[in-house]
């Protein structure tokens, strides 16, 4: 795929456990435009953050990784580790699900901001504290001067996260991964968050993947989304013809399984019955089989292959896949 | 103020009042709420983070002293009440935590976390005991055999939340109140966990009160819903009601930020960029001011009272959107 600014090829994500190796990612192909969003969708633990960690060559040290993570034209799994580090904070940035994890706990909102924009861009420290002072204005941090002087702990999550934020976007880095951004915030919070990322990511004519649960926060922010299961793409599509017709048995159960503002108080919810499987344990057949009402025949024994549908962004791993049309 | 035309309400708080002091301030955390809550019912209360819900919730169960006000369990003050006749009705109310694995005891097997209350409650029969335990784990859908004898670690968020709600459930209370009880869980496990609920609430006979900052879980299990704002109630009224036809502008804002999972609903952008002020020093008059596109003069002077704004829904607001 030319063109693409990021292509994930092949990968596949081993890690070494007392209970054997466990596969976290699973043959994995991937593509993000320039400047285009892609939602990754999917339960805790099918490997959305290993995958995302893969890209960032950010992997615990005892992981395997093997494919291809080709940004920008290199092969971030050949980079040497100095370029590498270069790289993660220029033109590639990372927000986790805990704004801790990206914010030095005993290092002023001022300091860090700062210290990454001179690492990366050739400012002068006054040149440096005024950039940080517009990145904090454009994340909706109000008395942005004030701020630098604080310390994370002294903010409330949703400020953290702006922080963060304000931190990932500080070097105009051409790629932002944001890890389930806002599991952790309050819906209104929530809201606001993703809006800032949406703003920003068009502002910049940025790339993003986001990476949730919710299949409704991806819904109205994303070019393309791609639905994993047991460290495996099952779906991918163009995001408005994911919605229109969802060929894969498990997108359709996430999306019944959330709650339906349109439905009356006590109806029960077509929730998704078990859970995925052990991954040190891999299922010779469909890994959703044990969980899927459509599973027959060779679902058990067989894995499906992700492939096209009708169209050829629309992929999907299923044997016996729902019809188009076929939902109500 | 009468806020249910409930007659014989199982739970009734009257003028709630809750306070913190840290480092010689005072934080509002629950100011002059009033509730009721019919038997058999559930009452979903929703806000956002650091309002003062789970204050609220440990304050009904006396684990939290309330600064003034009243809390009448099936017509028992429950503020007055202290030793053996406190423990006696507080046996019929349970909590449900947010955090299901922080709240079991890492180094306790499972059958000696779910039979703690019942050893609390003094329940001396080994035997007895089991029976109980082994009746609620199965009625959250985990095989008491296979179970009892593991540690927490072994189970995953969502098996987590069945244990401690086979936990509260293990001494057969008539009261169970769920704080965010699936804010923790992944979009599937939360589908099977609200499932549960309902389930042990039609099977218990239950009246809840349910917890939560997601107003879209809230109604998908709530008779009627409670929103609260940096320590006071905003609005009150029946689910289906309150989200055709909000009346106060914060419920308004609350069900705009949910988002939809439909691409061709634009998400909003009409959200007001910032947070709740410091309940340290709540705004004057309606504390939502700061963040209200309706805000004038009035409401920065006056505290609005709830007042009905349609049958069975009232809203504390001097400009409601209804
Ligand atoms: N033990 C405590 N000491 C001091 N302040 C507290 C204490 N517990 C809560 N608070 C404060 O009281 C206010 C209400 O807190 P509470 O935990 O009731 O909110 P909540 O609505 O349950 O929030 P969340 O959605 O985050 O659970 C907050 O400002 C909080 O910081
Ligand atoms: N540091 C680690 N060591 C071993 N296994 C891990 C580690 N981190 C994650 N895993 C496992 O890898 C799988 C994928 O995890 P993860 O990518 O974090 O999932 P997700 O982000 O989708 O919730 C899970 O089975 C998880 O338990
Ligand atoms: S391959 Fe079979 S088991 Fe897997 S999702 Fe499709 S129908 Fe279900
Ligand atoms: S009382 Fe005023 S500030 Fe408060 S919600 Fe109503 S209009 Fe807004
Ligand atoms: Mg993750
Ligand atoms: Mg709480």
């Amino acid at each position: 795929m030319s063109g693409a600014l990021l292509s994930v090829e092949n990968a596949v994500v081993d890690l070494p456990t007392p209970r054997g190796n466990l596969r976290a990612v699973d043959h994995v192909d991937l593509t993000v435009g320039a400047g285009k969003t892609l939602g990754i969708v999917g339960e805790s633990g099918c490997g959305k953050t290993m995958l995302s960690r893969a890209v960032l060559q950010l992997l615990p040290k005892k992981a395997k990784l093997s494919g291809r993570v080709m940004f920008d034209g290199q092969d971030l799994t050949t980079l040497p580790a100095e370029k590498l580090r270069k790289l993660r904070g220029r033109s590639l940035a990372v927000v986790f699900q805990d704004p801790m994890t990206s914010l030095n706990p005993v290092l002023t909102i001022g300091t860090q901001l700062i210290e990454t924009i001179q690492e990366h861009l050739e400012l002068d420290l006054a040149q440096a504290r005024q950039r940080s002072i517009e990145l904090l204005t454009a994340v909706g941090i109000p008395a942005p001067e004030q701020r630098l002087t604080q310390y994370p702990h002294q903010l409330s999550g949703g400020m953290r996260q702006r922080v963060a934020i304000a931190v990932a976007l500080s070097c105009e880095p051409k790629l932002l991964i944001a890890d389930e951004p806002t599991t952790a915030l309050d819906v209104t919070i929530q809201a606001q968050i993703l809006d800032l990322l949406a703003r920003e990511q068009q502002r910049r004519h940025m790339a993003m993947i986001i990476i949730t649960h919710d299949l409704g926060v991806v819904a109205g922010r994303t070019d393309e989304v791609a639905v994993m299961y047991a460290g495996r793409v099952v779906e991918r599509a163009p995001t408005p013809a994911l919605f229109k017709q969802m060929r894969m048995p498990y997108t359709e159960a996430l999306l019944a399984a959330l709650p339906k503002l349109d439905v009356p108080p006590h109806t029960p919810l077509p929730a998704i019955s078990g859970r995925p499987p052990d991954p040190t344990r891999p299922l010779k057949g469909c890994s959703f089989s044990p969980r899927c009402r459509y599973s027959a025949g060779r679902c058990s024994t067989e894995k499906p292959r992700l492939s096209p549908a009708e169209t050829l962004e629309h992929l999907y791993a299923c044997f016996h896949p729902i019809a188009a049309g076929g939902r109500a | 103020m009468m806020l249910q035309a409930a007659s014989n309400p199982l739970m009734k708080v009257e003028n709630l009042v809750v306070e913190y002091s840290v480092g010689g301030k005072t934080i509002h955390a629950v100011s002059d709420v009033s509730l009721e809550i019919a038997r058999g019912e559930t009452l979903g209360l929703v806000g956002e983070s650091g309002c003062g819900k789970s204050t609220l919730g440990r304050a009904v169960l006396q684990l939290r002293q309330a600064v003034s006000g009243k809390v009448l369990f099936d017509g028992h003050d429950l503020t007055s009440l202290k030793g053996e006749a406190l423990r006696k009705m507080r046996r019929r109310v349970q909590l449900i935590f947010q955090d299901p694995i922080a709240s079991l005891n890492p180094r306790r097997r499972i059958g000696d976390i779910v039979a703690e209350p019942l050893v609390i409650a003094g329940v001396k029969d080994p035997e007895e005991r089991w029976r109980r335990v082994s009746e609620v784990l199965s009625a959250v859908g985990l095989d008491p055999a296979l179970v009892s004898g593991r540690l927490p670690h072994e189970f995953s968020g969502g098996q987590c939340q069945r244990i401690c709600i086979a936990r509260s459930l293990v001494l057969n209370p008539e009261f169970v109140i769920c704080d965010e009880p699936v804010s923790a869980l992944d979009v599937s496990i939360r589908a099977q966990i609200l499932n549960l609920l309902e389930e042990m609430k039609a099977r218990y006979g239950l009246t809840l009160l349910f917890i939560a900052h997601d107003l879209a879980v809230v109604k998908a299990v709530s008779d009627r819903v409670a929103v609260m704002y940096l320590g006071r109630l905003c609005e009150v009224g029946p689910s289906e009601q309150l989200f055709a036809r909000p009346a106060h502008p914060y419920t308004a804002l609350l069900i705009e930020a949910i988002p939809v999972p439909d691409p061709d609903v634009r998400p909003t952008t009409s959200v007001p960029v910032g947070e709740p002020p410091s309940p340290i020093a709540p705004p004057s008059g309606c504390r939502f001011r700061t963040r209200c596109p309706r805000a004038d003069a009035r409401c920065a002077s006056e505290v609005p009272e709830l007042r009905v704004v349609a049958p069975g829904q009232f809203a504390a607001c001097h400009h409601p959107l209804i």
